[in-house]
Order: structure tokens, then sequence, then C-alpha cells
């Protein structure tokens, strides 16, 4: 076939993009060649729009072993162990075929960090749907759902956590973000570089089809009518295989035959090669005759472009290849040298006995496009100011009902129980609470993980957005007694070809550096999806935050389920009533404008490490934190949990009641401790200068929030519980 | 007293089973699929997972395995061989217990924690255990129990049926049953009592920071049956 601009094109590719090719080649390139570089410049692999903003991004801290760069991040919790972990998405796949699409990025998330020789020990994920009326969610969340558990389950990796969210602005355009966290010993982990020439090149895993060929291209545009034509470009999961291929490349990794192992994700063979030689400086030879295939009369280009699933590449040590192939063989898969390491620098493929492509590598990837796209700085927009009339006229438990019911605050149990949350015998937290915590096996230490998003926050004020997620993934880990040690993040965004989407991105990157910074809450790993959209429509700004968090003795894990009777409830961090932006701005008011809560990080760092040290002390009973639907909504799921009620204290406050209740303010936790702990609770918060008040005592059976205003933990639960299930069976 | 956990390919909570019974006393060996024999075991476990992917019916693969030959020799013989979840569904494909176990009734896997009810005590599984009503986890997607009128009548006339589905008082009635299975059945015996397969999975129950205790009170019921 030959290649021209047109090719290029429909390649994705831009006119100079082509051009720059063929200068940095000194002649066309031929189909296979043009693929080649198709995929590797395209925005999914090479990050050639965000790239320059990701470098302000703080990666570096006491406790981390690997930042990004790798295929997953690797952080230090102490006796020689380490937490491997990463956040992807898999949006594009999802919403054309939502169970492959999920199934395949929960595969692909788990590849990424057994990869690294961690045992994956726990899954999350992040997944956000259009509006519940919009005819296609329903369908969308059973596909995502069934796929992700479908994978998950079958790999026997507990899905510990997670979140989800409905907005409009996903109509067209659905969100899968997968989370694994595996675990390794601090000195068996492996990396993607290669090292020493003329060593074996290892292919290894499921056999190549012609699934999925192109798909990190299409997941670098938007969507437009066309969606359904693009199905041939979802890959189609196999968990068995993959299940397989961890127990083989595990029992590999025990020895010492790997110099470099890469999984071939996205853009397959293409990336995992080209990777692995220019970390090291090498040059890569391949014969793709030798690539084990599944279909027939497979062409060069089809075999480099594959995105077939559960396949790895390893750089073995010569001499090893017997021993390795004995363990696959054990596993009933594929094993093939396929190449070798040169020092050409080049990738060189060769098909038939003849030269198929021939590469230098810095052309691929140092020479790749990097863009400083054009952005617009967002401006905070106004306050609102409500009426107290407004207020007035409405009942507190009119208002409680809905924002309880409303799809995105209630129970999520119709989903999470359709995953697997307790294989493997160590989930001490389940799905619904603040944070996921598995214990780290055969020892005392816990690993609690969240992951978090606000787009309503990011899409009113970027920079404000993008560090109250951080500060909220703090606040989820601290809830449950663990110690932030670091974050990976997901950015999901529109065009960055359009000024606006771009400038959402900058500056949520920027909100997530400066808070990760100041709370010394480290980004070791991540991923962008850009064109989230369909036609001109982009989503809202979505950076989903996965934080991790080490608790040091699991005997000291927190839950948020109310524990006794005669209890007080503190609140921590002052209730200022911020309403705008708040889910009842939104549900109940009907309005959407105005600026999300501020946020202080001096207070969440304060408030936080003062709710550590209480926990450490063995104060607190029970502990939450309050976000989305605010302080009462807080409360009730705390009730609910714990099947027991709470009597407010009469309080002086300036604000409205619907304020007080309802108001997304920062910073905040509800803690239950024992009334005769309380003046050395207060001693202690007052000391580190934390505002706290007393919200009142933990009583049977209701809430009672004033002499007029009671209402039973049963009703409570009916709004709570009910809601989306419902959804679902009609 | 020794026992053997059968690793399948597929198998996920074979772990979780050699942590369970090493916490309770057994002596666990893991034994490979594609063995050819067993080792000398006062009990057998076929463990929960995917044996080999369950693509096919659940557990239809795995009851042809090379070990499984043994396997059935050894409970032909009288030795205890247990199967949770997917150990379950291998048993069913082997003929060692009747009936069949379809998808769950609303197609979807469910885990979580349920109450079942000891129906028959008379066996080396359950005979001292000082109460009838036990909270077990269940991960599954294909638990809904099934057979024919005339194997059920079978079963029921020879006390077959292990655990009932229920509530926490030991109620029986299809709003306790998760799955949809006949009669509410999470578990049966073979004829001889040797055989149980059912659904639920106390190795996920051992330890009070975990669902919950229960399992622990199983397990540590059944080594001293078995000494």
């Amino acid at each position: 076939m030959l290649v021209n601009e047109k090719v290029a094109l429909e390649h994705g590719l831009k006119s100079e993009e082509y051009k720059k090719i063929c200068d940095l080649l000194k002649r066309t390139p031929n189909i296979t060649e043009l693929g080649i570089f198709s995929a590797m410049w395209n925005e999914h692999c090479s990050y050639k729009s965000s790239r320059l903003h990701l470098k302000k991004l703080p990666t570096k801290g006491k406790k981390v072993i690997q930042g990004p760069g790798e295929n997953a991040g690797v952080i230090d919790i102490e006796d020689g162990d380490a937490i491997v972990f990463k956040i992807e998405s898999h949006n594009h796949p999802s919403f054309i075929e939502p169970y492959q699409g999920a199934a395949t990025g929960v595969g692909g998330i788990m590849r990424d960090v057994f990869t690294m020789g961690a045992r994956p020990i726990a899954n999350l994920n992040s997944i956000h749907f259009g509006s519940p009326q919009h005819k296609k969610t329903k369908n969308l969340l059973r596909g995502v759902v069934h796929g992700i558990g479908g994978y998950g389950n079958c790999m026997g990796v507990p899905t510990i956590a997670g979140q989800t969210s409905f907005d409009s602005s996903y109509n067209g355009n659905i969100l899968v973000n997968a989370m694994t966290l595996g675990l390794a010993k601090k000195n068996k982990i492996f990396y993607s570089k290669a090292a020493g020439l003329n060593k074996p090149v290892i292919y290894v895993g499921s056999k190549t089809g012609r699934d999925g060929i192109h798909g990190a291209s299409m997941a670098s545009a938007s969507f437009d009518d066309k969606i359904e034509e693009k199905k041939p470009t979802v890959q189609v999961g196999d968990p068995f295989t993959e299940k397989l291929l961890l127990e083989a490349c595990l029992e590999l990794m025990s020895g010492d035959s790997i110099i470099a192992i890469q999984d071939m994700g996205a853009a397959g063979l293409t990336s995992s090669s080209i990777e692995m030689a220019s970390k090291g400086n090498l040059g890569i030879e391949i014969n793709l005759n030798k690539v084990p295939c599944r279909e027939a009369k497979m062409t060069p280009y089809e075999i480099m472009l594959s995105e077939s699933q559960e396949r790895m590449l390893i750089i073995l040590e010569n001499g090893k290849e017997e021993l390795a192939k004995k363990i696959f063989d054990k596993w009933n898969l594929d094993f093939a040298i396929i190449g070798r390491t040169t020092n050409t620098k080049n990738i060189e493929l060769f098909f038939d006995d003849k030269q198929v492509a021939n590469i230098p590598i810095n052309t691929l990837v140092e020479n790749s496009p990097m863009y400083d796209r054009k952005w617009k700085k967002a401006k905070l927009p106004k306050k609102n100011k409500i009426k107290n009339d407004v207020f007035n006229n409405l009942k507190i438990k009119d208002v409680l009902k809905k924002i309880l019911s409303n799809h995105n605050v209630c129970s999520k149990e119709w989903i999470w129980q359709q995953y697997d949350h307790t294989v493997m015998g160590d989930t001490i937290q389940k799905p619904g609470g603040d944070s996921g915590v598995v214990r780290v096996h055969g020892t005392k230490k816990a690993i609690a993980a969240s992951v978090d998003s606000s787009a309503v926050y990011c899409w009113a004020h970027p920079l404000t957005g993008g560090k109250q997620v951080v500060a909220e993934s703090w606040r989820n880990l601290i809830s449950v007694g663990a110690i932030p040690v670091a974050i990976t993040n997901c950015l999901n965004f529109g065009s960055p070809e359009n000024e606006d989407n771009m400038g959402e991105f900058v500056e949520c990157v920027q909100g997530i550096g400066e808070a990760s910074k100041y709370l010394d809450f480290p980004v070791v790993s991540g991923n962008v999806s850009f064109y989230n959209q369909t036609k001109e429509v982009g989503i809202k700004p979505t950076p989903s935050i996965g934080g991790v968090g080490l608790i040091k003795d699991y005997k000291k894990m927190v839950t948020m389920n109310f524990k006794e009777i005669n209890n007080l409830v503190l609140v921590i961090g002052k209730t200022e009533g911020h309403i705008d932006q708040s889910l009842f701005a939104r549900a109940i008011l009907n309005e959407k404008n105005g600026p999300p809560p501020e946020v202080n990080l001096f207070n969440e760092k304060n408030n936080g490490q003062s709710l550590l040290n209480l926990i450490d002390k063995n104060f607190i009973k029970s502990a939450h934190d309050i976000s989305l639907g605010g302080l009462i909504t807080a409360v009730s799921k705390m009730c609910i949990m714990g099947n027991k009620g709470i009597q407010f204290k009469k309080t002086k406050n300036l604000i409205n009641k619907i304020e007080y209740f309802f108001s997304e303010d920062q910073g905040r936790y509800l803690i239950e401790i024992n009334s005769k702990d309380l003046a050395n609770v207060s001693k202690i918060l007052d000391k580190n200068s934390v505002y706290h008040e007393e919200l009142g005592i933990i009583i049977d059976g209701e809430m009672i929030i004033d002499d007029k205003t009671k209402v039973t933990i049963d009703e409570l639960k009916s709004y709570y519980t009910n809601a989306l299930k419902e959804y679902m069976s009609t | 007293m020794k026992s053997s956990v059968i690793t399948f390919p597929g198998s996920n909570c074979d772990r979780d089973m050699d942590v369970a019974l090493k916490k309770f006393g057994f002596k666990n060996k893991m034994i490979w699929h594609n063995d050819n024999e067993l080792p000398k075991s006062d009990l057998v476990v076929l463990p929960g997972g995917f044996s080999y992917g369950d693509y096919l019916r659940c557990g239809s693969m795995a009851s042809k395995s090379k070990i499984m030959q043994s396997v059935i020799n050894f409970a032909k013989s009288g030795g205890l061989v247990m199967g949770i979840c997917n150990g379950f569904q291998i048993l069913v494909e082997t003929g060692l217990v009747p009936g069949a176990l379809l998808r769950n009734r609303y197609l979807e896997f469910i885990c979580k924690n349920v109450f079942v009810k000891l129906n028959n005590k008379d066996n080396s599984y359950f005979k001292n255990l000082d109460k009838n009503i036990f909270e077990f986890h269940i991960a599954h997607n294909e638990g809904n129990y099934f057979c024919t009128k005339d194997q059920l009548k079978e079963i029921e006339d020879n006390d077959q049926i292990a655990i009932f589905y229920c509530n926490d008082n030991g109620q029986i009635n299809d709003k306790f049953n998760p799955n949809g299975s006949i009669k509410n059945i999470a578990g049966i015996f073979n004829k001889e009592k040797n055989v149980l397969g059912m659904m639920p999975h106390p190795e996920r129950m051992i330890d009070q920071s975990l669902s919950g205790e229960d399992g622990s009170l199983f397990f540590k019921n059944l080594i001293n049956n078995i000494k």
C-alpha cells in the first residue's frame, strides 16, 4: 500500500506530523512504519499535549521507590515490602462495548502491576455515567459492572472500593478508570529497561489476533455518529489466560532470568518493544514470523498494531530460555523467542526474510511531538446570594430524603455486590466505607486505598477542583486510620485542541500538584485520557485520584458505622455554609453557578494529622469525612451503617440550618468518641488549633434533628439503600 | 490430620483454603491438577475459583482433569471430599453429588454474607457443632442449585441436603434465597455423606477482622471430628 499524506491523516496523524516523520526518516515510511509512528505518536501513548504540564507534578518523596515513567508507581511500606499501583482509563472502548471495554481495562491495569513483580492484592474503580434518565445509562452501567466483575472475579483479586457518579456531561462519553494495587518485595521490583546486547526477546501469553488494532488511536479521537463502526477496535479479554500469565510471570520472577519486562498494552508489540529498547538506549530486532498468531495471514502491520490482551514481552538473560519455556509450558501459555537486542538503536522488523521496517527509536520516542497547547485560564465564579426565604421554605427531612436517594449519594451496593471483594482473605474494610482496606498478608500491616473525583468542582473552578480531589483522597485515607503515602491520577478531559478544555486540564493539574506537594502526597503514576467528547461536547473535567495509605497495625483501623449508644459525635473542621456547587444546590435548588468550596490546605493537613493522632491514641470509635451532600448526609451514613441514631445538640449557629447541614465546606470529619474522653480529645484538638464542635449523642433507632424533626433509621435506610437497586430493576 | 487442596490453573481460593486449614491444625498440601496421585489424605478439598476459565459449563473441564480420577476413587472408597463454590460445581460435574448449578436467577455475580441452616448433622462435617445457623460468605455467579423432581425426592429421602439459605433466625423461604436454588439448597452430600459440596466459603470467615468468625467454628469442629 502506497503511503502518502492522505493515508497518514487516516491514521490520525496531522499533516505537519506526517511531514516531520518524512524529515526524520529522510524518506517516505512504508505502511508498517506509518502504523508504528501513528501508534507511538498518538495522544494516548505520547502524552504530546500533556507532557509539558505533567512535569510539574511532585513525584518524589521519602516513601517513593519509583515514580511515573514505569508500568506503575512503587512505594515503600517498610519491612522490605513495597506497594505497586496505578490507575488507568478505558473510557472509549467501554462506551462502544461496555462489557469488554471495562473488562480489558481491569485486565490491563492488573498486567501493569504484575509486570513489575507484584501480586495484585486489590482492585478499585472510578466509573462515571450519563444522567440516570438518559436512555443508554442503564445498559452501560450494567455492562461496565459485569465487565469489571467478570475480569476481576476470575483473577481472584478483591475489588475493595470505588466511586460511581452520574452527570449528563457523560451522556456521550462514559468514564471507566481502573486501579490495581500489588504487593512486592522492595528488592524484587522488575523494570522495563532493556540492558545488554544479543539478549533474547521473548513473547509470552495469548496469541496475537486482529482485535484492538488501532485501539490507542481510537482512544485519541473524539466520537462522532459512526462510533458503532469502531467496535472492531475494542479488545476482547480472557481473564483465565491472564490468571495463568500472572502465575507464570511470578514464577519466572522468583528466579533471576529477567532483565526487563513490559506488558503489551496500548499499541501492543509496537510500544512494548520500543519502550524497552528506548529505556536501555539499545536497538531491537524482531522476526515477525515468530510471533504466535491467532489468525492466518496476519500482516506485519496487523501484528505490530494488534492490541490482543494478555501478552508480555520479556528480555531474558542468555541461557535462561529453556528454564523460562518450561514455566510457560506448565501454565499452557505460548512462548516464543522473537528477536534480540542490538546496538543499532533502531527497531528492525523482519517478515518472510525481508526487512519490513527500520526506524531509529529516538525518532519514535524523544522526537515525538510535544505541544504547548493554547489554554484559557478560568475565572473564579461569583458567589450566589441565596435568600433565607428559600431555605426557610424547605423541610430538612424532605431535602435529606432527596439527597440520600440521589444517585450520586445512595448506596452502591448493587454494584459492589457483583464484585468479589473478599477473595484472598485479607479484606478488612469492604466497599461502602471511606476507603477499602486489605491486610498485607501474614503481617500486622494493612493498606488502605480510595478513589475520588469531583467533576462538578473541577468544572466550576479547575484549580480549586484539582486541589479538592487530592484533599478528599487524603481525608478518605485518614478516616480509616491510614497514613496517606502517595497517589496515582487518571486525568479524564475533553479535547486538548479546545482552549477551554485544555485550560481545565492545565489548572486541574496545577491544583493537584499544589495539594499533593503541600500534603506530601506525591504522584507516583497515572494516565491521561483526552478527547472524552462526542462531536463538540466535552465531559466535565474529571481527574480521578487514587490514594494509597498505610495502617501500621490493622487492629487500629477505623470504620464509619456508629458503635455505641451514649457516645458523643464531634465535627472536626469549621462549617461555613458553602452551598454553591454542592449537591444541594444542584439537586434541590437547581442552581449550577458559583464557586466550589474553598480548599484550605493548612487546615486539611492540620485537621487530618490531628485526627490520625487521636486514632493512634485509640480515642476514635468511628470516623467519616464530610463530602458530597454535607454534614447530615455523612451523619446519616454513619447511622445507617451502625444501625443507631443520633440526637443533635441545640446549636447556636449564625448560619441557616439548611446551610449548616448541606453545605460542602472542606476539611471536615465526623468522629465518635466515648464521653469520658471528651476533655482529652478537646485538649489535643485545641492544642493543635483544630476547630471542632459537639454535634450530638448516639441514641437508639432515630435521628432527632430538633423538637419537631425526627426520622427513624429505617426511613433513612429506605432512602439510601434502595435507590440504585430500584433504578436498575425497572 | 492431613489435607490436600487441589489447585487447578484457575483456582483462586486455594491459598485462602490452605491458610484456613493450617490455621486450625491440618497439615495441608497443595496438589497440582496435572498430578496423577493424591498423597495420603484425611480430607481433600476442591477450592473456589475458575478452574479452567469456566467458559464452558463451570467445573466441567476440571471434572475430567488428571487428578480428579484419584479424587473420585478416594471419594468412592469413603474418603472425605469437600468442594467449595467452584469445587461444588466440579463435584456436580463428576456426578459425585447429584444436580446441577445454574446461573444465579438475576444473572448477576453475588458477593455477600448469608445465613445458612444445617439440615443434617449425622456426618463428619457437622456433627458436634452446637449451633444450627451459621453466617457464611458467598461469591459466585453460578450457584443456583437445580435438580429434577425425582432427584429431589431421592435427595430428601436420603437426607442429602447439607445446608439451606435462611435468615438469622433460621427461617427458610424465597426472600432469603440469594440465587434461586431449589428449596434454598446451599449445599448437599452424596448418599454416604462423605462428599460435601456447598457454595458458601467458610474459609473467608476465620478471623474477627474478616466478614465473621463462623468459619472458624466449622474448621475447628471438622478437624476434631476427623481425629
